[in-house]
């Protein structure tokens, strides 16, 4: 566990002096800042009810480039500087490096999305909003995080070429995040598989301030699964 | 002396290239043991493979009696290891990266500021220490890797190519402090160069081509070279007429030559290549038969194979060098 927290501190600290990070996170802040404050985009007016359903759901698609961006680093990096060796060769296990490479980047953007909290502060300032909601949108935003990161970190074990890593993470969480609207448009029992496949409708739910454990579960297994699997990816290289 | 490294029919495969066959060699404790051979013939696998970097295809290799795949964990705890090349975090600074790796390899907190001031002071990075590694010289970062390997004190060092990429100066340096280490560590570094293993290492492993072709003190192997050894002799008959087949017969009988050559020297002078017996040596027999015959010497010597021909014999794949083999004390 200790080693964890080492390895977990190290690649906290490595998003701080990376470029990339920052670029990453202004990107997302600059993003959501203008979904939330431009009037025509509908989140933040006169009239309207004070909520944010409408920038999570923007963000939910923004992340999906920005969180490649932050893990795309994470193991190809290692693999294309050769540290990998050192990391890999002192006493600890696959399971504790790729936890900690897991954790490092998730709390990278669960502080990315800190200031954000900003705008239930201004809802609540000019308006008088239902926190429900809001708070289930952020629950929904962490995990639907850790899920972004897994498929990322697991995208970074396969290669040494960070633009790959990126492209890698990319796909899969877009198709996923289709998944849902292509359904909408097909005979009965495909649009309710592919409906329940997505991401998207796991998190309208918490986007509405329902917390339901189904989709909490959604979450965690596609993590977990991914990160099973970043695992297997780095004993492989003890039978390849 | 405890063996501190045992490696046994170590064999390795990368899909269908033979990167080690069957090599097998000890290390004993307290030894500085240099593991010399060309680029590709396999040193840098069986450096991975003892510090469970990468897994053998077969054969068995232990650190301090632990099998490297069976007791990873403990094994790699055991060893300080220097890739080559050095890899290091670019972004980290030299303390905050050798208290890191301290922690990781179990240093225990209240302990990690006093491990990581002693390797910095034995490796010179005392005015380095709130430098950026990737601003530090290639011979800096030398030294971050090889304070890094000794974070934790341990037992076994092994170290990847310790001295390829550095100026003469930095050479010797590195050279003086892994003599220095070898009092209290027990060494293997790898190498492709002989003057370099020759100067720090007391004993050597020669690889080529996935095989282990020599193992031994330098000593012993050096002592394995006699056998390759020739006394040369310029011989003209005089006045006495005798002609070449003569003088090799002659000199052929002489007590402890066991095999003689002969080629034209020119100007009526024979060149005589006299192989001793086993053990022998026939210099003060030879000069006896040339003197008792009356027939002229103008030239009398000894060769023998140096290691570096031993070396470059070796490494150019011809293995036909069984003299020179000679088994790990």
């Amino acid at each position: 566990m200790e080693k964890i927290l080492l390895l977990t501190r190290r690649e906290l600290s490595a998003y701080f002096v990376s470029p990339i990070a920052y670029v990453a996170m202004a990107l997302f802040l600059l993003l959501a800042g203008v979904f939330f404050a431009f009037p025509w985009f509908g989140a933040f007016r006169p009239g309207q009810p004070a909520q944010m359903q409408y920038v999570f759901s923007v963000m939910t698609f923004v992340l999906m480039l920005v969180v490649p961006a932050l893990t795309m680093r994470s193991l190809a990096e290692e693999r294309g500087s050769g540290t990998i060796e050192t990391l890999l060769t002192a006493p600890v296990t696959d399971l504790e490096v790729v936890l900690a490479k897991f954790l490092g980047c998730w709390l990278f953007y669960l502080g990315m999305l800190a200031p954000t909290l900003l705008y239930a502060v201004a809802l609540a300032v000019f308006g008088n909003p239902d926190f429900g909601p809001i708070v289930g949108g952020y629950v929904g935003l962490a995990l639907l995080g850790a899920m972004y990161v897994a498929v990322g970190v697991l995208a970074s074990s396969l290669t040494r070429a960070q633009v790959i890593a990126f492209v890698v993470a990319f796909f899969p969480l877009l198709v996923l995040w289709v998944l849902g609207p292509i359904g909408g448009s097909l005979p009965s029992p495909w649009r309710t598989i592919l409906r329940e496949a997505g991401t998207l409708a796991h998190y309208e739910d918490f986007n509405r301030g329902v917390i339901a454990a189904v989709h909490v579960a959604y979450f965690v297994t596609v993590t977990v699964y991914a990160l099973f699997l970043t695992v297997k990816v780095l004993e492989s290289r003890r039978w390849r | 002396m405890a063996a501190m490294i045992e490696v046994k029919d170590l064999t390795k495969w990368y899909g269908r290239t033979l990167a080690l066959d069957r090599a097998t060699f000890a290390v004993q404790e307290g030894q500085i043991v240099g593991f010399l051979g060309p680029n590709g013939a396999g040193k840098t696998t069986a450096l991975r493979i003892l510090t469970g970097y990468l897994p053998a295809t077969s054969g068995e290799a232990r650190v301090a009696g632990r099998d490297v795949l069976m007791e990873s964990l403990a094994v790699r705890a055991g060893i300080g290891y220097m890739p080559e090349n050095v890899p290091l975090y670019m972004e980290m600074r030299v303390q905050e990266y050798l208290r890191f790796r301290a922690g990781l390899k179990g240093v225990p907190a209240k302990n990690r500021a006093a491990a990581v001031e002693r390797v910095v002071e034995r490796c010179w990075l005392k005015d380095m220490r709130r430098r950026l590694i990737g601003q530090l010289s290639k011979g800096f970062r030398q030294r971050v890797g090889l304070a890094e390997a000794l974070v934790a004190d341990p037992k076994v060092l092994i170290l990847d190519e310790p001295t390829i990429g550095l100026d003469p100066a930095q050479i010797q340096e590195t050279r003086r402090l892994i003599r220095q280490l070898g009092e209290k560590h027990t060494i293997l570094l790898s190498s492709h160069i002989l003057p370099e293993v020759e100067r720090t290492c007391s004993h050597l492993v020669i690889i080529a081509s996935g095989r282990i072709a020599a193992t031994g003190s330098l000593e012993e192997l050096k002592k394995g070279l006699t056998q390759g050894q020739r006394v040369i002799l310029e011989v003209a008959p005089g006045k006495t007429g005798d002609g070449p087949a003569e003088m090799a017969r002659a000199l052929g009988q002489a007590a402890g030559a066991a095999d003689v050559a002969r080629e034209d020297a020119g100007d009526g002078w024979t060149r005589l290549r006299v192989s001793p017996a086993p053990g022998a040596d026939p210099r003060a027999a030879l000069y006896a038969a040339v003197a008792g015959r009356g027939w002229l010497l103008r030239e009398m010597h000894t060769t023998a194979p140096t290691l570096e021909e031993l070396y470059v014999q070796i490494t150019a794949g011809d293995q036909a060098v069984p003299a020179a083999r000679s088994t790990a004390a």
